[in-house]
């Protein structure tokens, strides 16, 4: 009898990371129909077509640059490349979307060795990229149903009004229920709350998130932001228009809490939120850009082996934290 | 019912309805028996006899050497007819065993016993134990005599009874409560009067309520001893884990229990150390679960250590060749995949798990996408997807520093790996680096 000798444990759970992805696809797949309500099939096609496009340079990286003859795909690069549509402009064209799955697969995934080895959420990376690269396209922001009524295509997102013309300004075009359900002009997948919270709560269900990260993430910006309406409301904002707004609840649902580049312990996750709210509001209202979600994300994410390192859990049996003098 | 438990673990699936109502029943007397020196941790105990000598069952055969030992006894009446070196897969290597092969109907050799064990001194218990030859029946087969022993400057507070079982598929402790409740009782008493605790707990799973019941009904007159029904979650039974989820206290790194005030026993052992005292019988037989997806009769048996797995597979009878993975001494968590079905068995042995192919999931292994699963299950509190980075890059200074050696082996994290990572198994092979490295140095 030919027996097998593989080592312990001879049970395993039936997941993959395969299925981890997934999973968040799923997730994302509200956000993405009410996208393409709120936007129109442009909106669909630039996150399919980035979707699409990402794995597809996936494929080609592992197969022919690695040399990995067995390839099959595990669907984390679908969801770089889908996350990286969510966070574009109707602006952008072909060949610009084309150089940021670029950025995001090939230098932000694959020069640091390919999946679960970069430091950066790979989307964001893209992202900032062609925000930097292509400044005007990627602030083009479209009116929702513009293609409803074509003659008032674009407008300013109600962060930047915030900026030039205060918040009462912004509220007279936009209601609290219009930021919750994303009737406000803005990237292509982060305008629509509601969808996104659905989303999230099916990675809840799935045992899918480090749940910590949104929590202190949005706490962060709640508090902060209410410290600093208490200083002046019209110019700051109130703490709700801030979590309506901008890329705070796509980021923090589910680019804050991409495991690979996010800390292990709750501790951390703590940390890591707390520096990203702090960040997000003050490049919100004192920085350059009217929006600091994605640059907030990516500063912590290269904090995180220190946090990792900082916050270690409690090993059983010693009385301080983390590794024995 | 307010269970208790640790910090992290994970829940396989248990598959214990397979055996949990299935009497322990007692297997036929083997032919022949391969009795290792090594039949519990610490040094191999002596071989006393030759081939060609008669031996009767419970006569001594090894006797423990000087330090951590355990005596060995014959399970068969008959004779010696090899001293050979066989594998044992428990310690890894081969190992000397003494091959007795049965001539006759069973002739008993006793140990001096009494049905009322208060006429034997506490240290006379302990030399009953120790010529008993009773180790650990939970698996760590640590020799019995020597726990027994407290040192002058340590007081044991808590003793604890471990029935939390906490292996998949394996049922025998389960059923030892429910039948052997009286004689599990009188093993506590006996502890209770050689170590003299300020209080017993005997911990149990609540996914065995009628051993709950049954015990708990059985020590409603002692108000010393309580029973302490704990969450079903794996590793319960690991001992620091059950000290834990009871007292609260935690042992401290590379310490022992008593460092803490408590002492661990299996309930086998108890009945072990019951049936050595009381009946004046040596650790020669035990209970065991044989199960798993490749037996075809799936039950509790009592047996007689050393039969080999072949001749308790041939009893209990197993599905075709071909449809077997594998076949483990114990459970699938922890369990050790044997090599050849001649392997005998040993004191240890609580399960013969068959595995057959369809239980065995074939998944692809991906790359670490550091979804800290498996530090939030680490029951040691640990990080095993950094310590498994610094064991592939051979860093054992880092690995040790960040707690490597307070890995208990509990196989937690490989099991909730959504990347199919092969942690615990490589924590094993750097321990035993790092061990030897520490050894050398002195």
């Amino acid at each position: 009898m030919r027996l097998s000798t593989d080592a312990a444990p001879h049970f395993r759970t039936n997941d993959s990371t395969r299925k981890v992805m997934l999973d968040v696809l799923i997730a994302l797949t509200p956000a993405v129909i009410a996208s393409t309500w709120i936007f129109g099939l442009r909106a669909l096609f630039i996150m399919l077509y980035s979707m699409v496009l990402a794995e597809g340079l996936e494929y080609i990286t592992v197969r022919f640059i690695r040399k990995q003859k067995d390839f099959k795909p595990d669907f984390s690069a679908s969801v770089t490349g889908l996350l990286l549509g969510m966070n574009l402009t109707l602006g952008v064209n072909w060949w610009q979307i084309l150089i940021g799955v670029m950025v995001s697969i090939l230098i932000a995934k694959h020069a640091f060795g390919g999946l679960g080895q970069n430091f950066f959420n790979p989307a964001l990376v893209g992202r900032v990229f062609l925000m930097i690269s292509f400044p005007t396209a990627m602030t083009t922001w479209y009116q929702p149903f513009y293609y409803r009524n074509p003659t008032i295509m674009t407008a300013a997102s109600p962060l930047g009004m915030l900026l030039d013309q205060g918040v009462d300004q912004v509220l007279k075009n936009y209601s609290y229920w219009d930021m919750f359900v994303g009737k406000i002009p803005g990237s292509i997948g982060e305008v629509c709350t509601l969808a996104l919270i659905i989303g999230f709560i099916y990675l809840l269900i799935r045992d899918r998130v480090k749940v910590m990260i949104p929590l202190s993430y949005i706490g962060t910006v709640v508090v902060f932001s209410s410290i600093l309406y208490l200083v002046d409301p019209i110019k700051f904002g109130n703490p709700l228009f801030h979590l309506l707004t901008g890329g705070l609840i796509l980021g923090a649902l589910f680019m804050a809490t991409d495991m690979v580049t996010t800390p292990m312990t709750a501790k951390g996750e703590f940390v890591f939120g707390l520096g990203a709210g702090v960040l997000t509001v003050l490049i919100r209202l004192f920085g350059g850009y009217p929006e600091g979600v994605s640059f907030s994300i990516l500063i912590m994410n290269a904090f995180v082996p220190l946090i990792d390192d900082w916050l270690k859990p409690k090993i059983y049996g010693t009385s301080k934290g983390g590794a024995k003098k | 019912m307010p269970t208790f438990t640790f910090k992290g673990g994970v829940h396989p699936p248990q598959r214990k309805d397979i055996t949990r109502d299935k009497e322990i029943q007692s297997l036929p007397v083997p032919d022949v028996v391969y009795l290792f020196m090594t039949n519990h941790v610490g040094a191999p105990a002596k071989p006393i006899v030759k081939v060609g000598d008669f031996v009767k069952t419970g006569q001594l055969i090894g006797e423990a050497a000087n330090g951590i030992s355990a005596n060995v006894h014959s399970s068969v009446t008959g004779e010696v007819v090899g001293i050979e070196s066989v594998i044992n897969a428990s310690t890894g290597r081969r190992d000397q065993a003494i091959v007795v092969k049965r001539t006759s109907e069973d002739q008993w050799e006793y140990l001096s016993h009494d049905k009322d064990f208060k006429k034997f001194s506490k240290e006379e218990i302990i030399q009953i134990v120790k010529d008993g030859g009773v180790v650990g029946l939970g698996g760590a087969m640590f020799p019995t005599h020597i726990k027994m022993i407290v040192p002058n400057n340590k007081v044991v507070d808590y003793l604890i009874i471990n029935g939390a079982e906490c292996e998949p598929y394996i049922t025998i402790d389960d059923r030892m409560m429910r039948e052997k409740a009286d004689e599990i009782i009188k093993g506590i008493e006996i502890l209770d009067y050689v170590l003299d605790p300020k209080k017993i707990f005997i911990g149990i799973e609540n996914n065995k309520p009628e051993a709950i019941e049954i015990i708990r009904n059985n020590v409603r007159n002692n108000a010393k001893i309580k029973l302490v029904p704990l969450q079903t979650k794996y590793p319960q039974g690991a001992e620091k884990q059950l000290i834990t989820a009871i007292t609260k206290r935690e042992v401290p790194e590379g310490g022992l229990p008593i460092d803490v005030g408590t002492l661990v026993f299996n309930v086998s052992t108890i009945y072990a150390i019951y049936d050595a005292v009381v009946n004046g019988k040596p650790l020669v037989e035990r209970g065991i679960t044989i199960s798993g997806s490749g037996v075809k009769r799936p039950g509790n048996y009592w047996f007689r250590i050393g039969t080999t797995v072949a001749d308790l597979l041939k009893y209990v009878g197993i599905v075709e060749e071909d449809k077997i993975d594998r076949i483990l001494y114990g459970g699938p968590m922890m369990g050790i995949p044997i090599s050849s079905i001649d392997l005998p068995t040993f004191k240890g042995n609580n399960a013969i798990t068959v595995l057959t192919k369809e239980e065995i999931l074939k998944r692809r292994t991906y790359p670490c996408i550091r979804c800290a699963s498996c530090v939030e299950v680490c029951p040691m509190g640990l990080q095993p997807y950094y310590l498994k980075k610094l064991s592939d890059a051979r860093r054992n200074d880092l690995a040790e520093e960040n707690g490597i050696l307070s890995c208990i082996e509990c196989g937690a994290c490989s099991y909730i790996c959504p990347s199919n990572i092969d942690l615990s198994r490589s924590f094993q092979t750097t321990k035993k680096v790092i061990q030897a490295i520490q050894k050398r140095r002195g």
